[in-house]
């Protein structure tokens, strides 16, 4: 593996609280990787570590095989797209962009003109250079944040919650543009996120973080399909506690009668369904009290509350985990 | 709806009736009477008054009260510039810092300048302590020059310009100024390219509540200056009591006010085009 950037037993103390761990990872030259995190899980002090606006508490953070520890963020070639894009606001679209040439971009000194007008082409933006922010999108604003990053040719673009801005319908549209200009241009893509079903579609490889610490780093369908721990688990997508483990609805199963030979069941009944369009969820009680939740399409028999059923599920779906208190 | 407005409004009017538009109209109309023996005004009417503006030696006093008003002005912007960035970075202190700012306005103007003079003149503690350090034989002149009005208008009008400054500063989003470091500026061109222009609205606010008031100022000159450094307001004042030509003092208030409102709105229309003021 061809690494680019590497985070050595990275840890950063603040007074009474540990935002990040001990944390170690080491990201691939071209790769999209993300991480993935509920809020203040340490994500975002991870990239501001790696971009230079806090140092580390303890560990050490490689750039290009090169210790970066202590440089200034304009000393340190990634560059960010902020959450909230921080786009000059008295500065056009092209006075955005040609910020970050000026000062960082000073190897580019000479094809400045011809890199500003093929970033507003990447991005679309050709007929709005003149704009201030203020009279634009907010996709627009996002991909005036993602230009003026990308014409620096930054060893790692880390992007800081980029689309959580974003109204959800466009959101979706914006995350499949995104993943074709990361394999357009080839640049290393660090993604911060809170969501995992951005981080599933577009990473290459990612890591769930949990108080601080990276609980899990594997490729999307590694992560959904062996989580290691409930909490990678449950935060990936639903799940239904059983004693040995757990189930993804998508793998429970409902009948009307008891299921044939070899496959696992209980008796249930049914509490309540929601019809989500291409599948319903059905939630169902078990004798101990406990709830589950199965998803069968919607063409199979419909069932009423209060019907008595059985779930059932395939034994080789069983999630299990190390031996850890469940939550 | 509308008749509940006009009630509220109502004292604001009576106010600005009795105690802004009548005055005016009162001087308007003395600029245009001839003086009287012994003050006041009389009969006939006459535009003698705004003729003698146009005289070189009114001119004079009036470019230098620009000069200085402008001198005061932008001395006080390089000092309050850096302590507002300051405040405004101060975090849980900085509301400590702002009631320093505002404390001298606790004790009179007055006062204070009369404090300046005691500190300044030849006797004073700074001449005295720099002879008595032995750095000078003889008192300094820092009495009774441009210098101290200089000295005296940066003194009493510097929170005016520190205040607006911090208010815009303080708005500024932290998150600009870590773009500006992520995309290769150093401290001083992420000042001067990005804190700077964003400011343009808290540098044009404190400017205007600077350099207004000390363009007109008569007693800070009159005493830090000892009444050798003229400048408009000491120029209105005299007409008013030792020369007795109020229709003279009535012209020139209204010049000094038709020039300022004219800066004024110059500066509000170039604000209003950036949409920043």
């Amino acid at each position: 593996m061809d690494t680019v950037l590497t985070l050595q037993a990275v840890s950063k103390q603040y007074p009474g609280h540990r935002a990040v761990d001990n944390i170690t990872l080491e990201i691939a030259r071209g790769e999209f990787f993300s991480l993935l995190g509920p809020s203040g899980c340490g994500k975002t002090t991870a990239l501001r570590m790696i971009a230079g606006f806090e140092e580390p508490t303890s560990g050490d953070v490689f750039l290009g095989g090169e210790r970066i520890n202590g440089k200034r963020p304009y000393e340190r070639n990634v560059s960010t797209v902020f959450q909230s894009y921080a786009l000059f606001p008295h500065l056009t679209v092209r006075g955005n962009i040609e910020f970050g040439l000026r000062h960082k971009g000073k190897r580019f000194a000479g094809e400045m003109d011809r890199r500003i007008r093929a970033a507003l082409e990447m991005v679309h933006l050709e007929n709005k250079e003149n704009r201030r922010p203020a009279e634009l999108s907010g996709g627009e604003r996002q991909r005036v944040a993602l230009a003026r990053s990308l014409v620096l040719e930054p060893e790692v673009l880390l992007l800081d919650e980029p689309l959580s801005a974003l109204d959800p319908k466009l959101r979706k549209q914006v995350r499949l543009e995104l993943k074709s200009l990361q394999r357009r241009v080839g640049i290393t893509f660090l993604f911060i996120t809170h969501d995992q079903e951005e981080a599933l579609s577009l990473s290459d490889r990612m890591a769930v973080m949990n108080r601080g610490a990276v609980e899990q780093i594997g490729t999307p369908e590694e992560i959904y399909l062996k989580p290691r721990s409930r909490f990678v688990a449950s935060f990936l997508g639903g799940m239904n506690w059983i004693d040995s483990g757990g189930l993804r609805p998508e793998v429970t199963h409902l009948g009307a009668e008891p299921p044939g030979d070899g496959e696992r069941s209980l008796p249930a009944t049914v509490v309540h369904s929601v019809f989500l369009g291409n599948f319903v969820q059905v939630q169902v009680r078990l004798a101990s009290g406990e709830t589950m939740i199965a998803e069968t399409g919607r063409r199979d028999v419909a069932f009423r509350n209060g019907d008595a059923v059985h779930i059932w599920w395939r034994a080789e779906d069983e999630l299990h985990f190390e031996a850890e208190a469940r939550k | 709806m509308n008749r509940l407005r006009n009630a509220f409004l109502a004292p604001a009017w009576v106010v600005f009736t009795l105690l802004f538009f009548a005055p005016l109209a009162v001087i308007a109309a003395y600029s245009l009477a001839t003086r009287g023996t012994y003050g006041g005004v009389s009969a006939p009417a006459s535009l003698e008054s705004w003729v003698r503006l146009a005289d070189p030696l009114y001119l004079v006093i009036l470019l230098r009260s620009f000069a200085l008003a402008g001198v005061a002005t932008f001395i006080c912007l390089l000092l309050g510039f850096p302590l507002a960035l300051f405040i405004a970075r101060a975090g849980a202190r900085r509301n400590l810092y702002l009631q320093l700012v505002i404390v001298p306005f606790w004790t009179s103007f007055l006062v204070r300048t009369y404090a300046w003079m005691f500190l300044l003149r030849e006797t004073g503690l700074v001449n005295s302590a720099l002879m008595a350090l032995g750095l000078t034989r003889e008192p300094l002149p820092l009495l009774y020059n441009n210098g101290a009005v200089i000295l005296g208008l940066v003194y009493g009008y510097l929170p005016f310009m520190v205040l607006p400054l911090y208010a815009t500063l303080e708005r500024m989003d932290r998150a600009l100024l870590e773009a500006a470091a992520d995309l290769g500026a150093r401290s001083w061109s992420a000042l001067w390219r990005v804190v700077i222009p964003l400011s343009a609205p808290g540098i044009r606010a404190g400017s205007v509540l600077v350099f207004i008031p000390c363009l007109g100022a008569y007693l800070t000159p009159d005493l830090m200056g000892g009444g050798k450094t003229i400048m408009i307001g000491n120029l209105v004042q005299n007409q008013f009591t030792t020369a007795r030509d109020w229709p003279f003092g009535s012209a020139l208030s209204l010049a000094l006010m038709v020039i300022v409102m004219v800066l004024l709105m110059a500066l509000v229309r170039r604000g209003g085009e950036e949409g920043m003021l």
